[in-house]
């Protein structure tokens, strides 16, 4: 165990060497000494704008975007025993996408609301979430059998894009050229002034996800074996729930559908750390969630990609091959 | 001396599931430092008896009594302090067996699991009782059935109950492992004190190693006694005759007829 803890620094120490990369690195190359000139706000007014109000705010939606949402795929897998489960798989960013669209494409219904647009958009990302959260919720009463779960969050995606498509038919190039581009998934769109409404509810949600870490290994060993421990069974399990529509849905709303990371994160950490105890799991995929997040942000804003790569297209690239590695090589963790 | 209280008891027990009842009127009791064996053909309700009496299911009727407080009255927290259940089915995951045992320890630990000193003990003296020890460093997806259910055993000692449950523990495992699973139950019931149930299907294991049995009857009938009454009582041959299945009641055997 305490061995495997080195995994957790190095996590840390990476995330810190791709923040600080990703602080010097962007359009306008800037040195170390400037970047720690301009966050303790002293230096040139403009490199001070560039740091304190683009790339610090982008490096810190990646780090607690990616934290979020690997946290919230390792309860989901966990919480249905299931090692393809992850807020994207079980429709969860599609029920925020439509919450989005709605605020984003059906703008006149709006109009007279005195909210800004963009917490309006993040309310229906979260209640969007929800939504679908509170049906599998219901749907996992009935069936409680993992495969059947996982179908009916595909089938609940597929609806959610069929809703949206019939809104985007509807509505006029402007809109949907923006909602096109938050499909995509960006960190970089949060602005300072727009950062805690992120950060607050994804450190919240971290925070609860580590209390769920004694439970989370109860459950390890089957449910009603987690029962006979001690385990509320029902609490817990909508708790996790719950805790992943936070962090799903807060992230979704700010950064867009951000593909892969959730279901992808914790079978990297599990294959680091070499174990599925949460105590030491839990931390090292929020922190290999939140550095993986910082590299392939990195990656979207190398200058060679002339700021044309789609978030997703990085994430997924990553994503996808690891999910099949995960399959085809017998590494999966929940295997009997 | 008899305890005011035997460990586990049920009153007017009324089981079942989703509006079924299985069986009512259901009235035992577990002493403590006895190893008793729960018998009854397919489909029965052995399982859903043992689920009720563990608290995993809610009674139709009637109450389960442990340590004369009722079941259902009890947080999942302080049951898992009086009891502990192993049920079949093998856990699926990256594991290795000390953690799955020092699992155990849960109803005893701080709200984040810390192991202390005296957890670490209860897990050490829990591996000497399932005679696990040599299992301790693997992971449990290399474990054979029989090893699997030794450390499932381990993991429910770890939790240091007066009661322990078990349903079908000798399902999937060979002859001597069979017989070594029951023997080291039996051991426990009666070094530790415990007062130790398990379902099973094998009457011979039951009769010969059991210090009583109860017999689930299809109509819902509870049968209790010793070994010894149930061959003299003939109740043996009523619950197994029949289908190609006779019981002998001087010999304590059955045999398979074509």
């Amino acid at each position: 165990m305490r061995g495997k803890g080195l995994w957790l620094v190095f996590f840390a120490l990476a995330g810190l060497v791709l923040a600080t990369v990703g602080l010097v690195v962007g359009s306008a190359d800037l040195s170390l000494h400037q970047v720690g000139e301009a966050l303790a706000g002293r230096g040139e007014e403009t490199v001070r704008m560039i740091v304190l109000q683009v790339r610090l705010p982008e490096v810190l939606t990646a780090a607690a975007a990616g934290a979020g949402l690997a946290a919230s795929g390792l309860l989901m897998q966990t919480t249905f025993h299931n090692p393809l489960a992850g807020p994207g798989v079980l429709g969860l960013t599609g029920g925020a996408a439509v919450g989005v669209a709605l605020v984003m494409l059906a703008s006149p219904l709006w109009q007279a609301l005195p909210v800004s647009r963009d917490l309006l958009a993040m309310a229906a990302a979260l209640a969007g979430a929800m939504a679908v959260l509170l049906l599998i919720t219901v749907a996992d009463r009935r069936v409680g059998d993992g495969v059947t779960l996982l179908i009916l969050g595909l089938m609940l995606g597929y609806l959610c894009s069929a809703l949206i498509s019939v809104l985007q038919a509807a509505s006029e190039a402007g809109a949907l050229k923006g909602f096109v581009l938050w499909g995509m998934g960006s960190f970089g769109t949060m602005g300072l002034h727009r950062l805690p409404w992120l950060l607050v509810p994804v450190a919240a949600g971290l925070l609860l996800a580590l209390t769920l870490v004694k439970p989370m290994n109860a459950l390890l060993v089957g449910e009603e074996h987690a029962a006979s421990m001690g385990v509320e069974v029902r609490r817990v399990r909508r708790t996790s729930v719950w805790v992943t529509g936070l962090l799903a849905g807060t992230i979704t709303a700010c950064c867009g559908p951000v593909a892969f990371l959730g279901l992808a994160v914790p079978h990297v950490a599990r294959a680091f750390l070499r174990t599925a105890d949460h105590r030491l799991l839990m931390p090292g995929t929020i922190l290999l969630g939140g550095t993986l997040a910082l590299a392939c942000d990195l990656v979207v804003r190398m200058p060679w990609a002339g700021g044309m790569l789609p978030l997703n297209a990085v994430t997924s690239w990553l994503g996808a091959p690891v999910v099949l590695w995960v399959l085809l090589s017998g590494k999966n963790w929940f295997r009997r | 001396m008899k305890e005011a209280w035997d460990p586990l008891q049920a009153r007017d027990l009324a089981i079942g599931h989703a509006g079924n009842v299985l069986a009512d009127r259901i009235n035992l009791s577990l002493p403590a430092g006895e190893l008793t064996a729960l018998l009854g053909v397919n489909g029965v309700g052995k399982s859903t008896l043992l689920r009720t009496l563990a608290g995993l299911l809610p009674p139709m009727g009637g109450q389960v009594l442990i340590g004369g407080s009722p079941v259902q009255a009890l947080s999942a927290h302080e049951r898992a302090r009086r009891m502990a259940v192993v049920l079949t089915g093998r856990p699926a995951g990256m594991l290795d067996v000390e953690t799955v045992v020092a699992l155990g320890r849960q109803p005893w630990t701080n709200r984040w699991g810390r192991i202390t000193p005296a957890d670490r003990a209860a897990v050490d003296r829990a591996f000497d009782l399932a005679a696990a020890q040599d299992l301790r460093h693997r992971t449990l997806a290399t474990c054979s059935d029989g090893e699997c259910q030794k450390v499932l055993i381990a993991r429910a000692l770890a939790q240091d109950t007066p009661v322990m449950l078990l349903d079908e523990p000798t399902a999937f495992l060979d002859l001597p492992n069979r017989a070594a699973v029951v023997r080291m139950l039996r051991g426990i019931a009666h070094g530790q004190r415990k007062a130790v149930l398990f379902s099973t299907h094998d009457l011979q294991l039951a009769l010969d190693l059991g210090d009583r049995m109860m017999l689930l009857c299809a109509g819902g009938a509870l049968w209790q006694g010793t070994p010894q009454e149930a061959m003299a009582s003939g109740v043996l041959a009523q619950a197994f005759n029949g289908s190609g299945v006779v019981f002998d009641a001087a010999t304590g055997t059955h045999r398979f007829t074509g």
